[in-house]
């Protein structure tokens, strides 16, 4: 509750260093935020890492447990699947699929989001409320629903799913948005920038978006968690990746037939899938945190 | 004043539901194949039956006109076939949302009673071991995808220790006469045949999608309790009520609850819509009869009339259900009824 400081030390440092300093102190975070970073890494250079191909396969070896197993083999770290492919390369080439694919996505999202936020945040009136409307009428259409529509629409297949994830979470980002302009419009330091004899598009630059970045960039990470879920679900459903692609929700329907006989197949991209949320969302937490005692400074 | 709110909700409720219908109607246009089929659900065959749907659909007016007689029909109840089955779109829905609601709504109860306790008590011991327990659960909860956290559960509860049934919602050695489509009501409405049994079945059935669909909302509640909660707790009044003496207890009980848990009440009916794509994916792992369940089933099969009466219905549900949480915050929360129009 005590909100004094015995020493008060002058801290004159960038809003970005003390930022840092204050996330660095959050170990659950900085951990996410290197689980995070080995999966970007993995995703950019998944097929230089592999060992194996992707779908190469080894008749002699299928279904090998993983090597700690006492049947296992340590030519197959993760072990193979019943076609004999190795699992450990499909999971690392997954990251590109399921991972690199929904930083794209919500990349995308967060480009189209910021500025149709923008300006549903600048736009007042008539306009205003019929944008506000729209969009709640999309936000109480559920996300996978939206998503399947729109697949009906352009038919299955991978990029088909990260359009249509884009657009289901669109809504709840130009929402956000929109709600953090509009807060950092009614405050007087913006007035008195209006006073001065700002336009809107100085407003806009100079003094709405360094104050709300950071934000973004927490939403930024809510959507990619949000991204990842979706694309895995609808891999997992069969309505997104199709079989061969090793996303790693499409790999987890592809050997759902194999629960009894080889767990590990079906036990492991799970894991890697929960690894990613949890480190896009630990992330995002400790961002949160972070902007929240900042402000409390 | 309460009335006028109200009011403006209906005119709101009116607006939405319009501009949803035209969404529907655009589809069938969008949708691949044939717009006429796409509406009635019957495939053209020949020139006869087309010129006859085209009269009854005035397909060959203006699209306004269209939109006119799909209203009229969606209102009288033809909401044309299923591609897949011959059978009304109406009747599935009719008979299949129930099942749906019904898991919804048991998830719902569920993560109330669980998640708004969880968040108060960690609020309360805000960064000791229990909120760090809590929250770190919390997260781990969150982050956990639905379909993965079923086959877990599957794979421990059902077939390695064989407590509970993997799928459908009832064993088939009972038969239930179905009069709400709520199973556990229909099994009260029939006296609990089977000397109860049939309802200690039905429950069995439920315990595990439950289970799976309670997991998001819960962590969503507590952690949208505790940050009220802790919100509140900063506040003057809080303060003041502390240098009167009270202790912790009756700090939270008489004045942080009251204040922390109305915005919950909102937070309650927004959560809907996930709800509903979580339970779809449930659904389908559980083969659980539900609406979820079927729309995914009809995207299969390429049955659009099925899609759009199951997207029309789903998301009329959830607009209503986000309309009658806003007014029961309203009710209890004066505060909020002087909002600006048109304000989300």
């Amino acid at each position: 509750m005590a909100k004094f400081k015995v020493f008060s030390e002058e801290s004159n440092k960038s809003p970005l260093t003390r930022f840092w300093r204050k996330f660095k102190t959050n170990h659950p975070a900085l951990v996410g935020l290197w689980i995070f970073m080995a999966f970007a890494l993995l995703a950019a250079s998944a097929p230089f890492l592999a060992p194996y191909g992707v779908n190469q396969q080894h008749s002699d070896a299928l279904l090998i447990p993983p090597s700690w197993r006492e049947m296992g083999d340590v030519r197959f770290i993760l072990g193979t699947d019943d076609l004999g492919r190795d699992v450990l390369s499909r999971l690392m080439n997954g990251a590109t699929y399921t991972f690199g694919l929904s930083v794209v996505a919500a990349l995308l999202t967060t480009l189209i989001g910021v500025l149709v936020g923008t300006f549903a945040g600048i736009s007042h009136g008539l306009r205003s409320s019929f944008l506000n409307h729209l969009l709640d009428i999309t936000l109480s259409i559920p996300s996978l629903l939206l998503a399947i529509i729109i697949i009906a629409v352009l038919g299955p297949g991978l990029m088909n799913t990260v359009w249509a994830i884009i657009l289901a979470l669109l809504p709840q980002f130009i929402h956000s948005i929109r709600n953090l302009i509009v807060d950092e419009l009614n405050k007087d330091y913006i007035t008195a920038f209006k006073l001065d004899g700002a336009s809107k598009w100085h407003i806009i630059s100079r003094g709405i978006f360094p104050n709300i970045y950071e934000h973004i960039v927490v939403i930024f990470t809510m959507a990619l968690s949000t991204a990842i879920l979706d694309i895995s679900a609808l891999g997992f459903l069969k309505l997104g990746a199709q079989p061969p692609t090793t996303e790693w929700g499409a790999i987890l329907a592809e050997n759902l037939g194999l629960i009894y006989l080889a767990p590990w197949t079906v036990a492991l991209p799970g894991v890697l899938l929960f690894l990613a949320v949890l480190s896009t969302n630990l992330v995002g937490d400790g961002l949160r945190q972070v902007l929240k005692e900042r402000k409390a400074d | 004043m309460i009335f006028d709110y109200i009011l403006r909700r209906i005119g709101l409720l009116i607006f939405m539901t319009l501009v949803l219908s035209i969404f529907t109607f655009s589809l069938a246009y969008m949708f691949p194949g044939e717009p006429l089929s796409n509406l009635s659900g019957i495939p053209s065959s020949n020139f006869t039956q087309q010129n006859v749907l085209e009269e009854r659909y005035l397909y060959n007016s203006n699209y306004f006109i269209q939109y006119l007689a799909f209203l009229g029909r969606i209102i009288q109840g033809d909401w044309g076939v299923s591609f897949a089955s011959g059978d009304s779109v109406f009747t599935h829905i009719m008979t299949l949302l129930p099942a749906t609601l019904e898991l919804c709504l048991y998830a719902l109860i569920v993560s109330i009673f669980v998640g708004v306790p969880a968040g108060i008590i960690g609020s309360a011991y805000y960064k000791r071991w229990p909120d760090k327990l809590i929250n770190s659960t919390t997260i781990v909860g969150y982050s956990m995808p639905v379909f993965w956290l079923a086959l877990l559960l599957i794979m421990t509860f059902s077939l390695k220790l064989g407590w509970f049934p993997m799928s459908g919602r009832m064993g088939l050695l009972y038969e239930i006469p179905s009069s709400t489509g709520f199973i556990l009501i229909d099994i009260a409405l029939a006296g609990f045949p089977y000397k109860g049994m049939a309802f200690l079945d039905a429950l069995h059935h439920l315990t595990l999608p439950t289970i799976v669909l309670a997991m998001y909302p819960t962590t969503v509640l507590v952690r949208f309790t505790r940050e009220s909660m802790l919100r509140i707790m900063d506040q003057s009044f809080i303060k003041t009520a502390r240098a009167k003496g009270l202790n912790r207890y009756q700090l939270i009980k008489r004045h942080a609850l009251r204040n922390a848990l109305l915005p919950v009440i909102k937070q309650i009916g927004l959560q809907f819509s996930t709800l509903i794509t979580l339970a779809m994916i449930t659904e389908v792992i559980f083969s659980w009869p539900g609406i979820g369940r079927w729309l995914i089933d009809s995207i299969y099969q390429r049955d659009f009339p099925a899609i759009q009466g199951g997207l029309m219905a789903v998301s009329l549900f959830v607009i209503l259900a986000t309309i009658i949480a806003e007014l029961t915050y309203t009710l209890f929360d004066p505060l909020s009824r002087n909002q600006a129009h048109g304000k989300v």
